[in-house]
């Protein structure tokens, strides 16, 4: 079979100088080009992504008692305890809506942004032991934790539906609107914002190690210059600005107005965060693709 | 006419030695500058060769220097070589885990490598699903580890226990299982490295006939890493030599093997510095004439600033693979002419019959007082040994044993 192949390859280069000039599978050398991405390969790998999402949901939950129940205790106790302390104590307006479902709607999208943000984030030093031994597209592993985030989000987005229904349902406090069809476009924002993102963190550190730690509490810092525990409109307008060039803000700002019917919106704000998120993505896939070459070196 | 399978040109690769730390960044900058100007990379023009034993001036060192050769599709090569050679380096830039700084491979077909058995293994999932996993890591789609997945699990032999996380398996079934999945990918090109020194002695067997069937049935590359030289000679028809990172020979397998013993130092005599503040071993003596009639005789001088009481001594002998042989002390074994006290001497110790086979060998020595252990020279003598005994197959030292037991078969009727 193969050599039929070749005597085919070398009767059809007409510049068959050197033998075997063509052919080649696959060429292994120094630098690649710089937006080679190799994403056939990483779609010839889709099974392993698909594995490594159920990996992570499987073993988070194996030997717990609660097992999955965890992903709703988690936003509802972080909910209650905001509301207690930003709610009850700081008495943080919550633009006239009732607190259980502002804080809900604001920890349930950020959620999603922060675990994938932390969890690609370490995705080189975390697996160096497998990189270290074998070559799969590298790629492959951001991604499934995007995905198995998604699915997190999803449940904890049942949750926040749930709530919503109720408050829908007893009061008449909540207007959502139309712009709730922009739901998915906001969430693939957060996904690739937090890929983008990820990605530079995680090539950074392979070299760097002092990013591991401005990430740990970069990440909480980065909440509370995002509108997550208050609202925009309720901002002074000299902060205002900043919060504003933070790109997730009008994404957590949006996901709020579609359901809740406060708030602001902007196709605007919301065009700006799409085009530093598509910088961020390019920025990040790039660095990745250099560092994944020669990472396991230096890590 | 037989088509190239790889095609490795000019592959070199640097690595920069001690700690990366503080002084990388001002290195990158160093190194942007200089490549932002056109000019060569400031740090690669320093590198040395890979020699470890000689201490550089250079933090950067050539782990792999302008390395050519062909692999024909259907071959069996062997790479061998001293440790620090290279060998892995090559490896690991043939399965694209890390890139080389010069060069280039070109490769035709799909290339699996097996650099550890178990990658990715999850101690928390089940066998089942962990063959799933490896499976996919290694580069099988899920289709593919379907069709093949009984025959993993009747390979491995851990059938039982297939539904029950890997963390309650025995190290043992751990590398069955892991062992298993790596058996049955089925790329063009198989890279391997010396993964098959696991498990008991049965399964090793099992693991060397299932490459040989990988190799010479189904008629793929391979490229196979080992310090193993029966198994190399075994598996392979040609072989590579790495020396300090390039290639010092290439050639049909037994001619490259013989070379590679060539250049291990045989050393049947060790003279050694006396530290004065400490007992210490002086010099180690193996007899060669009588080593070739099956003895072993090894002189041990010795000299102390105090008295041992008593002056002890022992020995162990490695064979090729470091699996210790045999060995003694002189509280295990008959002491002849035992002193009570003494600061300086000769422990002698013979033993006759050594039943080892060919192959090449190594002895450590301690020196001691009963209690404590003073002075150690590890692999202090190396030497190879020829045994006389005629075989019309070759046994494999790594299936049969290390010692060459004498045996008489006889067959009766019912």
């Amino acid at each position: 079979m193969q050599p039929a192949e070749y005597t085919k390859a070398v009767g059809a280069g007409a510049t068959a100088t050197t033998d075997q000039e063509d052919g080649w599978t696959e060429i292994i050398e120094p630098r690649t080009r710089l937006l080679d991405l190799r994403l056939k390969d990483v779609w010839r790998y889709r099974d392993l992504v698909m594995l490594f999402v159920r990996r992570d949901f499987v073993s988070t939950y194996k030997q717990t008692v609660l097992g999955p129940i965890w992903f709703f205790i988690q936003p509802l106790l972080t909910t209650v305890t905001y509301m207690i302390v930003f709610g009850g104590i700081a008495k943080i307006p919550t633009d006239g809506l009732p607190q259980l479902p502002f804080y809900l709607a604001g920890i349930t999208v950020w959620n999603y942004f922060a675990q994938t943000l932390t969890a690609t984030s370490t995705v080189f030093t975390a697996n160096a032991a497998i990189f270290g031994k074998v070559y799969f597209p590298r790629l492959t592993l951001p991604l499934s934790i995007v995905l198995s985030n998604l699915v997190r989000f999803g449940i904890q987005f049942g949750l926040f539906l749930v709530a919503w229904g109720y408050y829908l349902m007893r009061e008449d406090s909540l207007h959502p609107n139309i712009y709730i069809l922009l739901t998915p476009a906001l969430l693939a924002l957060m996904g690739l914002l937090s890929l983008g993102l990820g990605m530079i963190f995680s090539a950074m550190t392979t070299k760097y190690r002092d990013l591991a730690m401005l990430l740990t509490f970069g990440v909480q810092l980065l909440m509370y210059a995002t509108p997550v525990i208050y609202p925009l409109s309720q901002l002074p307008v000299k902060y205002k600005v900043f919060i504003i060039a933070n790109p997730l803000s009008p994404i957590v700002e949006t996901f709020r107005f579609a359901f809740l019917g406060s708030g602001s919106f902007s196709w605007l704000y919301l065009g700006y965060s799409t085009a530093i998120t598509m910088v961020i993505l390019l920025v990040g896939t790039l660095i990745f693709n250099k560092v994944e070459k020669s990472f396991t070196d230096t890590v | 006419m037989s088509t190239v399978a790889i095609k490795v040109e000019g592959l070199g690769k640097l690595y920069r030695l001690g700690e990366i730390g503080t002084g990388t960044l001002s290195h990158d900058l160093n190194r942007a500058w200089a490549r932002l100007r056109g000019k060569e990379d400031p740090f690669a023009i320093i590198g040395e060769t890979n020699d470890r034993t000689t201490k550089g001036t250079s933090d950067f060192v050539w782990s792999l220097k302008n390395v050519d050769f062909e692999v024909k599709q259907g071959e069996v090569l062997g790479i061998i070589g001293r440790n620090g050679a290279g060998k892995s380096t090559l490896l690991k830039i043939l399965s694209k885990v890390t890139a080389p700084t010069t060069g280039s491979v070109k490769v035709r077909g799909r290339i699996a490598s097996l650099l550890e058995v178990g990658t990715g293994f999850h101690p928390e999932l089940t066998g089942r699903e962990n063959i799933f996993l490896n499976g996919a890591i290694l580069g099988m789609t899920k289709a593919e580890i379907r069709s093949k997945f009984d025959e993993i699990v009747d390979f491995s032999g851990v059938e039982r226990y297939i539904d029950t996380p890997v963390k309650r398996y025995s190290s043992g079934m751990y590398v069955r299982l892991a062992f298993a999945v790596a058996a049955f990918l089925e790329p063009e090109i198989l890279i391997i490295d010396e993964v098959l020194a696991v498990g008991d002695a049965e399964f090793q067997k099992k693991c060397l006939g299932r490459m040989k069937d990988v190799s010479v049935n189904d008629g793929r590359t391979v490229l196979f890493v080992s310090h193993n030289m029966d198994a190399v000679r075994s598996l392979c028809n040609r072989a590579i030599l790495m020396q300090q990172g390039m290639v010092n020979m290439i050639g049909p397998v037994a001619d490259v093997v013989s070379k590679y013993y060539e250049g291990i130092k045989v050393n049947m005599v060790s003279e050694f510095e006396i530290d004065t503040q400490k007992p210490s071993i002086k010099s180690i003596v193996l007899d060669a004439e009588l080593l070739k009639n099956g003895i072993l005789s090894l002189n041990i001088q010795y000299i102390s600033p105090v008295k041992l009481r008593p002056p002890i001594a022992g020995f162990v002998l490695y064979n090729a693979l470091d699996v210790p042989v045999f060995g003694s002390n002189a509280r295990y074994h008959t002491y002849e002419h035992e002193p009570i006290s003494e600061s300086e001497g000769v422990l002698a110790v013979l033993i006759k019959n050594i039943e080892l086979h060919t192959g090449l060998y190594k002895i450590s020595v301690w020196l001691g007082d009963g209690s404590v252990d003073y002075d150690a020279k590890l692999e202090a003598i190396v030497f190879e040994y020829f045994s006389d005994r005629i075989y019309p197959v070759k046994p494999d030292p790594l299936t049969i044993g290390a010692i060459d037991k004498v045996a008489t078969w006889k067959h009766y009727e019912q």
